[in-house]
């Protein structure tokens, strides 16, 4: 595929990849994709805004440049902006890739970085010498100044032109909990919103803290997506249950709200309104239980949102998709081209025999033992664990 | 639909406080005058409120008076602002229930015909009273129409004034983007409505504030009203206009299907 490289959210020529429960593909202009819905479906996106989480700024030891991109954080709390884990890349900026990106200086507990007006700590390496778990000085309030003052919106290679804050901004963006824009949302707008709400179409919102996509490392890119902490509200959990009821589709937009609702659902199969922290990974294995279709962005195969949409469609399925998805010049990464996936009845494992593989589900695994889905190298010096318990 | 003049009202502040309590409100230019005073009247009523500001010296002041309103720096007439202003906005309250638009800027002063204000002035009235307000609606949207969804109240205040409606001689920068804010305000209301988020416009009356002594420096002050009373009577007017329209907020999203 090619990628999208200009930052528009809702180019009037987007396309739209279709997969209905028989494996059968079409092909859509996107902005029709309301036609898609029906009465009594209920419409799910991520509402989260994405925070400037790319900082330029000094290893203080060394003296060497840094950019330092926030990777996650425990808690979708305003105040919690003390401990964030961040993956620190050396001299350069987006325009090399990822891949590309020097490494930065050895990093080591208690070293400093300065990071504008910023002043930061390493607490600890997260198993991974680029990978840390970082501490801000001062309050709240004077890390979210810090943050609009230095922080740029995380970006990649492909889109030159730097971003704004407002281009990774979704229209229906809310609370600040996105480190990489939520970006199947882009296909959003209000008047979409009023067609749904015309057509008895119901629409609500998780917030789920979107994670960054890419490292460029292939060990820590396999360990993604990261840990991230999801909201789901009052509202949005009786919507489900009630289009449910009622025999509507449950239709995920963005990998991350598939991620929260079957998080959430994951211990007995109902959804409430809970806060969590997503830790498991969606792929051919699991069983989902309460998501009928997603709307994505297109993916590459072997990335974490490619591998989820195993647990909707075989993978015949999904080579077919990938062959329609070049034939006919579909555009990647997050201002690209999309597709509406509906879950085929497929036989998985089982989200319960998964569990039984892998311990109970991690809200209850999580205290005390792991951090961001890893374990801290400097465990025993690192305050931040010690009864740590959930977000 | 956006009302403009707000009324007197016999409401006490025990009643105001079953609308506000709880509400998370954001507020634009809450150094003096009305938004100030908003913001103190809806803090004792049981907001949580945050405000905006040009002024760092003079932020820090008000949070000084009144350690609970968080204070933002920023310029609602810059564009470059915006998106700092609304994060910090967020930062500090995780959500906006209620945003007001209050910070203002008269145009030319002393007020000259329009025929000797330059077209940067004009501009600059524009910036601070129409575009300003526009850009940081948007920004805030997502969490306002959030808050509706989630069966709170959700409400954007436009301050206005009578020069919105009347042609008052000198007043043409200041009245144009007036006009021009109330009107959006209409349209916006209507537009918003499936989404559960009212967009009110509303006239405080001639206040005793700096504002209006630059505008007129001869009036005689003890004809005008505090702005403290022109909060009290805007807050009493917004809850009757939301109470007499729905006991309680239910975006018509959430209705069941049929």
């Amino acid at each position: 595929m090619i990628a999208a490289t200009v930052p528009a959210q809702r180019l009037s020529n987007a396309k739209l990849l279709t997969i209905d429960a028989s494996g059968q593909i079409t092909h859509f202009p996107r902005l029709n994709f309301p036609d898609l819905l029906r009465a009594r479906d209920v419409v799910i996106a991520n509402d989260a805004a994405t925070l400037p989480a790319s900082l330029f700024g000094i290893h203080s030891r060394t003296g060497a440049p840094i950019e330092v991109r926030l990777a996650g954080r425990r808690s979708l709390e305003p105040e919690a902006v003390k401990h964030f884990s961040a993956i620190v890349f050396g001299e350069g900026n987006y325009r090399t890739p990822t891949e590309h990106r020097s490494s930065p200086p050895e990093l080591r507990p208690g070293d400093g970085l300065r990071l504008g007006s910023l002043r930061a700590t390493v607490v600890c390496l997260l198993d991974h010498p680029r990978f840390v778990l970082l501490r801000f000085e001062g309050s709240s309030e004077e890390i979210w100044r810090g943050l609009v003052r230095h922080g740029r919106p995380i970006q990649y290679a492909h889109v030159p032109m730097p971003l704004e804050i407002w281009d990774t901004w979704t229209p229906i963006a809310g609370p600040l909990a996105a480190h990489e824009p939520p970006s199947a949302s882009f296909i959003l707008n209000w008047s979409t919103l009023d067609v749904m709400i015309r057509r008895r179409v119901y629409f609500g919102t998780v917030t789920h803290a979107a994670g960054i996509s890419s490292t460029g490392d292939p060990e820590l890119d396999a360990r993604l997506p990261l840990d991230e902490p999801y909201r789901i509200p009052e509202s949005t959990a009786r919507l489900i249950q009630e289009a449910r009821e009622r025999g509507g589709r449950v239709i995920a937009i963005g990998t991350t709200v598939v991620r929260a609702l079957e998080h959430a659902a994951e211990i007995d199969g109902v959804l409430r309104a809970d806060e969590g922290l997503a830790t498991q990974r969606i792929g051919r294995e699991t069983t989902l239980r309460i998501v009928d279709a997603i709307i994505s962005g297109t993916h590459q195969p072997g990335s974490s949102h490619y591998e989820l949409l195993r647990a909707f469609v075989t993978n015949d399925v999904l080579e077919d998709m990938n062959a329609e998805l070049e034939e006919h010049g579909y555009r990647t990464h997050e201002f690209g081209d999309s597709i509406f996936v509906e879950r085929m009845n497929l036989a998985g494992a089982g989200v319960i025999a998964r569990n039984k593989k892998n311990g109970p589900p991690a809200r209850m695994s999580h205290q005390g033992k792991t951090h961001y889905g890893i374990t801290c190298m400097q465990s025993r010096n690192c305050k931040l664990l010690k009864g740590h318990g959930r977000p | 639909m956006a009302r403009h003049k707000t009324e007197g009202s016999g409401k006490t502040d025990a009643d105001q406080t079953s609308i506000w309590n709880g509400l998370r409100v954001a507020i634009t230019g809450g150094t003096s005058g009305l938004g100030n005073a908003l913001a103190v009247a809806l803090h004792d009523s049981g907001a949580r409120v945050a405000f905006v500001a040009r002024n760092r010296a003079r932020v820090e002041e008000v949070v000084r008076k009144t350690p609970a309103l968080h204070g933002v720096v920023g310029d609602v007439s810059s564009k470059d602002d915006i998106y700092p202003i609304a994060i910090q906005l967020l930062g500090a309250l995780g959500a906006v229930d209620v945003l007001i638009n209050n910070a203002s800027t008269l145009g030319p002063v002393p007020l000259v015909p329009l025929a000797d204000t330059n077209c940067e002035d004009l501009e600059l009235a524009l910036q601070t009273n129409l575009l300003g307000p526009f850009r940081l609606t948007k920004a805030l949207l997502g969490s306002l129409a959030a808050s509706a969804r989630e069966g709170r109240r959700a409400l954007v205040l436009n301050i206005s004034s009578d020069a919105a409606i009347n042609a008052y001689l000198n007043w043409g920068a200041y009245g144009a983007s007036k006009a021009a804010l109330h009107h959006l305000s209409q349209v916006w209301d209507q537009e918003l409505s499936l989404q559960g988020v009212r967009v009110l416009s509303l006239d405080p009356g001639d206040m005793d504030t700096p504002l209006h002594a630059l505008a007129l420096p001869d009036a005689d002050r003890s004809t005008l009203k505090s702005p403290a009373s022109a909060a009290r009577e805007m807050l009493a007017t917004i809850q009757n206009l939301l109470l007499e329209t729905k006991s309680a907020p239910q975006p018509k999203n959430q209705e069941a299907p049929q």
